[in-house]
């Protein structure tokens, strides 16, 4: 197995920059732009650094890749792009996508997305991939010339065979459950989650009116004064800092925000069966239909209605020339959808085994991911409860000295 | 005779001391340890009364004492709020030159607070032993005889009612009447009480208003917290593999509110309730300031009066005299009083802060326990199977 490029290949979204430029319709707009640096590993290690590639990209060409991949690659759970616009806001955090703290973790979900792309072992080795990375000029067009939008299923076709299929594989149906359940949870732990910020804030804020009071105070008091005043100073600390704790909050709000998209590549891949397993049930269908028709029209017997039979009834029956020919046609129709259908059977078994391949890769990753998320919230808790220790073990202090 | 006190100074006798203020001035330097004290009152016991007419609490007032005063060493009675507030009021009217405690608010609002929830009855508790607490400190106040039968009748009501009869026989007890005068000049230290009991007393309602801010904060947190908790524990059951650790991460959040919610109700109980006291007690201190400004105009107007007089040899009359001595002993008693009072409130304080910093820490402990505890459960690897 070759190795993937991750192995290969320093990736780093190392800069954002706000830009002006004119759009599809002549309009001025501003965008952000994100520098791409690359850098080939030495593994040598012999102190000389390779030297490092850089091109500008924006969000929309990101997301040119994505959908690329997602339709070339239908039965692998492609990785997610970090959100277009800001959602699960609480008040203090800007819904604006110019906002540079937006600006700067969105520059790190799209390194984040790079790497994970650049770390499966069956996208990276793809070449619309590698020339994002590295070929500036020209790219869009490259894309847009493999024609990969002529492939897409539309939106319509898909719920149409969500609602149609008779036999989808268990494993789809139960993982089309699991992913909408983990869309729901997801967004109702962000949501929540918000809230608790937003409240905390205003918890820790609070606070720091005792700075004010107790410095107000200790203007008229004697022995009292000093302790009341630097008690004050530390209720004034004590507020400030919760700004650094629900920063940091935010990448872990991140973190799962990367898994309710993922939720949503994975309804892509069952999606996707769906419309192959439906498409292979309606070639059978047809496959079927024709045979019958077939033999109806051979040995003259109606077994079906059919409004071709009703009109020649009424308009009288057919030559038997002109019966030959049809039936002809038909057997042509029948063996060409029997090695239609003997191929779309292929096919769909392939996607099932490679998307199944891919999907308990996935969820090895999800594990280990969210694993490692629950940790880093968990030592964030134990970071602020320390914090929150030691501030009130110096106010204490202080009101020992009154 | 000389008088003079402990440490040598001699007593001023340029004008009759009242017994009192030199009882006072004698006791300043007493210790408020357990060896100089002779007695000992605490409240503790409350019980539910129900009547006919109505329903109410009463407490167990407990006292041990070595006093001469006292008939027997050890007394146990029963009291109910009223019985406080008729104390308090007594030893207004009986020492008007003293500040008295204040006692926890007479009315509350009764479809808001229950009047005889735990809490309720518990933080009423305290701050009614706190009240006899710092009249059995005070070295005036503690001798009153209102509060001798206060802590020693098993009928307080038969007293009650025999009120104005043994008022008279106390001699300490003086009339003051509030008649208007005019003040000439404040002497600068009642000055200075007044205008750091109006900036005290403002101080303390503001951070009162914050500390209140800060619990219904941590309440509307507390309800955002109650239901994120358990959204981890709905996704755990969607996993396999992360079950224990959501499951863990929601409980460890589940530990975190109950140990908030301990934090808002100990600062409901404990904190609030002294804040108010103290703005309460500025309240009376001030009343007590006016009153004496109250009696040094009267004085000033009666010498006045006098020196308007056009005498060869002028007496000052006996009365003109009384008021001297009324000043004098109402400006030693307060002056004495302001300094006992700087002091307790600098330890109430003290402790009471600290006893807020404490709180927190604590609340910050129990969290801190909870997610350190769960960190082996996160990083736990499952078996190969």
């Amino acid at each position: 197995m070759e190795d993937c490029l991750a192995k290969k290949m320093e990736i780093t979204v190392s800069e954002a920059e706000k830009r002006t430029g004119r759009n599809a319709m002549n309009m001025q707009e501003t965008y952000t732009a994100y520098l791409i640096e690359t850098r080939a590993v030495e593994s040598q290690g012999e102190g000389q650094c390779a030297p490092v590639d850089s091109l500008w990209r924006r969000y929309s060409e990101f997301e040119l890749l994505r959908n690329y991949l997602s339709v070339t690659y239908p039965h692998i759970v492609v990785p997610p792009l970090p959100e277009k616009r800001a959602d699960f806001v609480w008040h203090k955090l800007s819904a604006d996508n110019m906002d540079p703290d937006f600006v700067e973790r969105r520059r790190i979900g799209l390194e984040n997305f790079l790497l994970r792309v650049a770390s499966h072992p069956v996208l990276c080795q793809d070449k619309i991939f590698y020339s994002f990375l590295t070929q500036e000029g020209g790219w869009k067009e490259m894309v847009n010339e493999t024609g990969f939008q002529l492939k897409a299923d539309s939106r319509l076709k898909a719920l149409n065979a969500t609602f149609r299929v008779k036999n989808p594989d268990k494993r789809f149906t139960e993982l089309k459950h699991y992913s909408d359940e983990l869309q729901s949870v997801i967004s109702h732990l962000l949501r929540v989650r918000a809230r608790v910020a937003d409240r905390l804030y205003g918890v820790y804020k609070v606070h720091g009116n005792y700075g004010r009071v107790f410095s107000e105070w200790s203007a008229i008091e004697k022995e009292m004064g000093d302790g009341l005043q630097s008690a004050g100073h530390h209720m004034d600390v004590y507020a400030a800092s919760i700004d650094d704790i629900l920063e940091e909050e935010e990448h872990y709000a991140d973190q799962l925000k990367e898994y309710l998209f993922y939720a949503e590549a994975l309804r892509a891949v069952c999606r996707k069966h769906e419309l192959m397993q439906y498409d292979l049930e309606m070639a059978a269908q047809d496959l079927t239909s024709k045979k019958q028709q077939c033999e109806e029209l051979a040995t003259g017997t109606v077994r079906t209605f059919s409004l071709k039979g009703m009109t020649s009834k009424l308009f009288g029956q057919e030559t038997p020339e002109q019966r030959e020919a049809k039936i002809k046609v038909l057997e042509e129709q029948i063996q060409e959808g029997e090695e239609q259908l003997k191929s779309k059977n292929l096919e769909g078994r392939d996607f099932v085994k490679s998307a199944w391949a891919d999907i308990e890769r996935f969820k090895e990753q999800k594990n280990h991911d969210l694993k490692e998320a629950l940790i880093s919230y968990a030592v964030m808790q134990i970071s602020m409860c320390k914090k929150g220790i030691q501030v009130w073990t110096n106010a204490k202090e202080c009101f020992s000295k009154m | 005779q000389d008088l003079s006190l402990p440490n040598g100074t001699p007593v001023e006798t340029s004008s009759p001391a009242s017994s009192s203020s030199l009882l006072n001035r004698l006791q300043l330097d007493d210790d408020l340890d357990g060896e100089t004290r002779d007695l000992f009152v605490t409240v503790d016991d409350p019980k539910k009364h129900v009547c006919t007419m109505e329903t109410y609490i009463t407490y167990r007032v407990t006292t041990k004492t070595t006093r001469a005063e006292f008939d027997l060493p050890e007394y146990s009675v029963r009291r109910r709020y009223q019985d406080f507030d008729w104390l308090r009021n007594k030893l207004e009217e009986s020492q008007p030159t003293h500040l008295i405690p204040p006692l926890p608010e007479k009315f509350v609002v009764k479809g808001v607070v229950d009047r005889f929830s735990e809490e309720f009855v518990e933080t009423r508790r305290k701050a009614l032993d706190k009240f006899l607490k710092r009249i059995t400190d005070h070295p005036v106040l503690s001798f009153n005889e209102h509060f001798n039968v206060f802590l020693t009748a098993k009928d307080l009501n038969a007293y009650k009612k025999q009120g104005m009869a043994l008022l008279s026989k106390v001699g300490e007890s003086v009339k003051y009447v509030t008649g208007g005068y005019k003040l000439r000049s404040r002497p600068l230290e009642f000055a200075a009480m007044g205008e750091y009991l109006d900036t005290f007393s403002l101080k303390l309602g503001t951070i009162d208003r914050i500390a209140q801010r800060i619990i219904k904060e941590q309440l509307e947190y507390l309800v955002e917290l109650r239901e994120y908790g358990p959204v981890y524990s709905t996704w755990g059951g969607l996993e396999v593999e992360l079950s224990e650790p959501l499951e863990g991460v929601s409980a460890c959040i589940g530990n975190c509110c109950t140990a908030l919610e301990e934090l808002s109700e100990d600062m409901t109980e404990d904190f609030l309730p002294v804040l108010r006291e103290y703005i309460l007690y500025s309240e009376s201190m001030k009343n007590v300031l006016k009153k004496r400004d109250q009696v040094q105009a009267e004085y000033e107007a009666k010498l006045e009066a006098v020196a308007l007089k056009k005498e060869d040899r002028p007496k000052v009359p006996t009365d003109v005299e009384k008021c001297q001595d009324r000043v004098e002993c109402f400006n030693a008693d307060l002056k004495a009083d302001m300094e006992r009072w700087q002091n307790n409130k600098r330890q109430d304080f003290r402790q009471l802060l600290m006893g807020m910093a404490d709180k927190n820490i604590q609340y910050y402990e129990k969290c801190l326990t909870a997610w350190e505890s769960i960190i082996p459960l996160l990083q736990d690897k499952p078996e190969t199977k």
